[in-house]
């Protein structure tokens, strides 16, 4: 019972980054339909743009104003990236077959991966303990601190992101354009601008869940690393399974990943993990394209 | 100055030529309609007129200014709205977000209480307001997308076969309420398959065939021509 | 074309025709093993190129040919060389009664075998996948092929240690294909290959893409790639022959992975490493720089980029961002590739097809 319970809370604080960084994807796949490779690069940019800021301004004290700060530069810096990477990526082929836009994303990708290599180093950096760190024990599960703090963080960002997409203006905008981009230019929305915004608030989403990984694992792996991309595959396939474009379906995926992903580990096999999540993805994807969800069908083209 | 001018305007989708030279004109408060077969090109007349697809050629000059080249979005906010064809409905959203998204561009404080007035006129449309739109019936719908394009106060509205897939009751009202708009003051440019009821309900008319003005006058000019009458509203 | 096609020709003239370039390639790809000493710098880096330029020729079955998007080439891979690796090691020691390299008719036809294999196990595992998956949307292919690619790693990661030989009479012979050495890779002394071997599979299986790109199938794929809903409409299942080049790439794919998996100093080991999907990813680089649609512009990226590869070791932190950056522009600038779905020749006739 207690490693269940130990399973479960490491599965929603690992759930719940999964959750965040989902978020992007289906946001993005939403009003583009096109899988957007590049989000786990901006993810590990938010996690090594803290660390750098960090120990520039050499912020080795844990004091959780620094912590804030860190993430909300963090996600300014990462914000700013993605409305990049739209702007000179993606915008100039709006009108290019999906399979373009496509090996386009993957080439953002390895551009922001081997980059980063270059400005951030070939190796794994520890991250800085920007808060401070105490475990203690409910009915015998150790808690720790850190993870708990991650997770509500996660949690109040993405009740940020559902109040902006179903109760503001922008986010109407956001969930019409996502429909039909024609449509909603009739309606007076800015297209691109709504695109852009989306880019940015996804990648906002992306940097918070890289600086909440640095937090709660007091380590990053380098910029090339294949984690990091396997940490983007996992979100995606939480997109999917969640019902990709739908906002409160990527949150579910997210949070189901992460615990499968921490049951599986525990239960069956730590190697076999990645696995069988991709695995269930196929399996979704052939029972139920749409999701959990969803709304619309995977068309056939 | 008319409100509207348009002058041989060209639409090319590919290596298909859809609009060939088109001019005709729009006087304010007018209703003036485009008659004509499917495919003669009265859609995309409509859908230059907005921005939806580029034209390769002509003018457009609305209040003035000329809109070739110009987005959607910013051709709304001179106020000229677009009904689409199919009606455009977000279906996911509910019907007062459908509502409020068609007051986006607005900045006035008047959003709310146009909301109301709205409200008022199509009262079946307060009962559904919290539900999601793809959930209302054709005419519903159709209600919804010219209530949704007068949202952004328009002078000019470019309504796209209004009573397409309607009963002939619900067809009867949704004119009915196209007459009543445009004695609030709005000009309306109505394309519609129906030439019968478009030629009783407008002023003026233009007949268009494979992407090419044909004939043009007055309503009831073109009602009694012979051509008219043989090709659009079957009879003789 | 298709009058010339139509016109009758004689027998000895169509199997000259079929035959004369299969063996002018295969003997040209026999030589050209015999010419280069063995254990050079000059060996490895063709080697590489040879398994590149296979890698990519297939991949561009797929996504050139039929516009689909495989991202899990390096799973095939695998598969290919681990199920080649089980004949000449596990079948190896079931014919000779060791699991050395033995380089007589009998080693050889064995390693014919492990070859034939390995893109047989590879090409069943393309139709596992590609059956289901192909009928999701393009982009849907894409991450299913990916997750495919990260299972196969991640499977081989968990298998059991290799069978040393003294071992063998403890571990039934059906259970010894789950013994592949785990993350260390599946070590072995059997290196088969030569350049003489990669090239004949080099020659091979550009003569295939060719040929299937000219035949009525090839016709049926490049109708799948430019309008599926047209080509539906005329009759082309559309799905069967998307599935089809599918299981093709996965073989070729599935036979460099055995000839890399045989090659002396590289491939004595088969390290599920090795084929992560960086290595897919390698094998798009090549096909969309190359022209998605041409064979030999392929054939030619796999050797420009190889060439580059080895040229710009000492700058290799720059080498990645400048690829990532020339397949960004290329989409933007250019966006079917640098030569489209065109072939070398017809730049130098100076006329398209």
């Amino acid at each position: 019972m207690t490693e269940f319970l130990q399973f479960l809370l490491k599965g929603i604080s690992v759930g719940s980054l999964y959750a965040l960084l989902a978020l992007g994807y289906t946001m993005v796949y939403g009003i583009l339909q096109f899988i957007n490779f590049a989000h786990s690069d901006v993810f590990m940019l938010g996690a090594f743009f803290s660390w750098r800021l960090a120990t520039w301004f050499k912020l080795i004290d844990p004091s959780p104003l620094v912590a804030t700060s860190l993430l909300l530069a963090a996600m300014a810096l990462c914000a700013l990236t993605g409305f990049l990477i739209e702007l000179l990526a993606y915008r100039p082929l709006r009108r290019a077959p999906r399979l373009n836009v496509l090996i386009t994303a993957i080439g953002v990708s390895l551009f922001l991966e081997n980059s980063g290599q270059l400005v951030f180093g070939k190796d794994p950096r520890s991250y800085p303990q920007l808060l401070a760190e105490h475990t203690f024990s409910v009915g015998g599960v150790n808690v720790r601190s850190v993870e708990v703090i991650a997770v509500v963080t996660a949690l109040a960002l993405m009740v940020a992101l559902h109040t902006l997409v179903y109760r503001t203006k922008i986010g109407r905008a956001m969930r019409a354009v996502s429909i039909d981009h024609k449509v909603a230019g009739l309606m007076g929305i800015p297209v691109s601008r709504v695109i852009s915004f989306t880019f940015v608030v996804g990648s906002a989403l992306a940097a918070a869940a890289g600086v909440l990984v640095g937090i709660t694992y007091g380590q990053i792996k380098q910029p090339a690393d294949s984690s990091w991309v396997l940490y983007g595959l996992k979100a995606f396939v939480a997109a999917v399974i969640g019902g990709i474009g739908s906002v409160p379906g990527a949150m579910l995926g997210g949070l189901l990943i992460g615990l499968c992903e921490q049951f599986v580990g525990g239960y069956i096999s730590t190697q076999l993990r990645d696995a069988i999540i991709f695995a269930l993805l196929i399996v979704v994807l052939l029972v139920k394209p749409s999701g959990l969800l969803g709304r619309r069908a995977i068309e056939k083209i | 100055m008319s409100l509207l001018e348009v002058d041989a305007l060209d639409v090319h989708y590919g290596a298909i030529h859809a609009l060939h030279k088109v001019s005709l004109a729009v006087e304010e408060g007018e209703i003036v309609t485009l008659i004509g077969s499917n495919g003669a090109g009265k859609s995309t007349t409509l859908r230059a007129l907005s921005g939806m697809v580029q034209s390769s050629g002509g003018t457009i000059v609305y209040g003035g200014r000329s809109i070739v080249g110009l987005r959607s979005d910013e051709i709304v906010r001179l106020g000229l709205a677009h009904a689409p064809e199919g009606r455009g409905i977000f279906g996911s959203l509910t019907v007062r977000e459908n509502l409020e998204l068609g007051a986006f561009s607005r900045r006035d404080g008047k959003v709310r209480s146009d909301l109301e007035r709205m409200f008022e006129r199509f009262p079946i449309l307060q009962e559904r307001a919290q539900q999601s739109a793809g959930t209302l019936s054709g005419g519903e719908q159709q209600m919804l997308a010219v209530a949704r394009a007068l949202m952004a106060r328009p002078k000019l509205l470019l309504l796209d076969e209004p009573s397409l897939g309607l009963a002939p009751k619900i067809v009867q009202k949704i004119f009915a309420i196209v007459a009543e708009i445009n004695r609030d003051g709005v000009t309306i440019l109505l394309v519609e398959q129906n030439a019968h009821l478009a030629l009783s309900v407008a002023h003026r008319a233009y007949v268009l065939e494979t992407g090419e003005v044909k004939m043009a006058g007055s309503a009831s000019e073109l009602a009694a021509s012979d051509e008219v009458r043989k090709a659009y509203l079957g009879v003789g | 074309m298709i009058p010339a096609a139509a016109q009758p020709i004689s027998v000895t003239r169509a199997l000259t025709r079929s035959l004369l370039p299969v063996a002018v390639g295969l003997g040209l790809g026999l030589g050209l093993g015999q010419v280069v000493p063995t254990g050079t710098y000059a060996e490895k880096i063709l080697f590489d190129i040879g398994i590149n330029i296979i890698l990519a020729v297939s991949l561009n079955l797929v996504n050139g040919f039929t516009g689909q998007f495989s991202m899990g080439h390096a799973g095939f891979m695998a598969l290919g060389a681990y199920a080649s690796i089980v004949v000449t090691y596990y079948g190896g020691f079931a014919l000779f009664g060791d699991v050395g390299c033995h380089l007589n008719a009998q080693g050889y036809g064995l390693y014919f075998t492990s070859l034939v294999v390995g893109g047989l196990v590879a090409a069943a595992a393309g139709y596992l996948v590609g059956l289901p998956s192909l009928r999701l949307r393009g982009d849907y292919l894409a991450i299913v092929t990916l997750g495919f690619g990260e299972i196969i790693r991640v499977v081989l990661q968990v298998s059991y240690a290799v069978v040393e030989p003294e071992e063998m009479a403890t571990v039934d012979w059906w259970e010894r294909p789950l013994h592949l050495g785990k993350s260390l890779g599946f070590v072995h002394q059997g290196a088969y290959n030569s350049l003489s071997w990669t090239y004949a599979a080099v020659v091979l299986t550009l003569l295939c893409a060719y040929r299937l790109r000219e035949s009525t199938h090839g016709r049926a794929f490049l109708s799948v790639r430019e309008n599926e809903i047209a080509a539906e409409a005329v009759g082309i299942d559309t799905t069967r022959y998307k599935v089809n080049a599918f299981v093709l790439a996965a073989f070729f794919a599935g036979v460099a992975g055995a000839l890399f998996g045989h090659q002396l100093g590289t491939g004595t080991a088969a390290r599920p490493e090795e084929f992560n999907f960086m290595k897919s990813f390698e094998a798009i680089i090549m096909v969309v720089l190359g022209g998605m649609g041409s064979i030999s512009g392929a054939a030619l990226a796999a050797v420009t980029l190889t060439l580059l590869t080895e040229l710009l070791r000492s700058v290799q932190d720059y080498r990645m961002v400048s690829y990532a950056l020339l397949l960004i522009l290329v989409m933007i600038l250019r966006p079917e590739g640098l030569f489209g779905t065109r072939e070398l020749w017809h730049f130098l006739r100076r006329r398209r097809p």
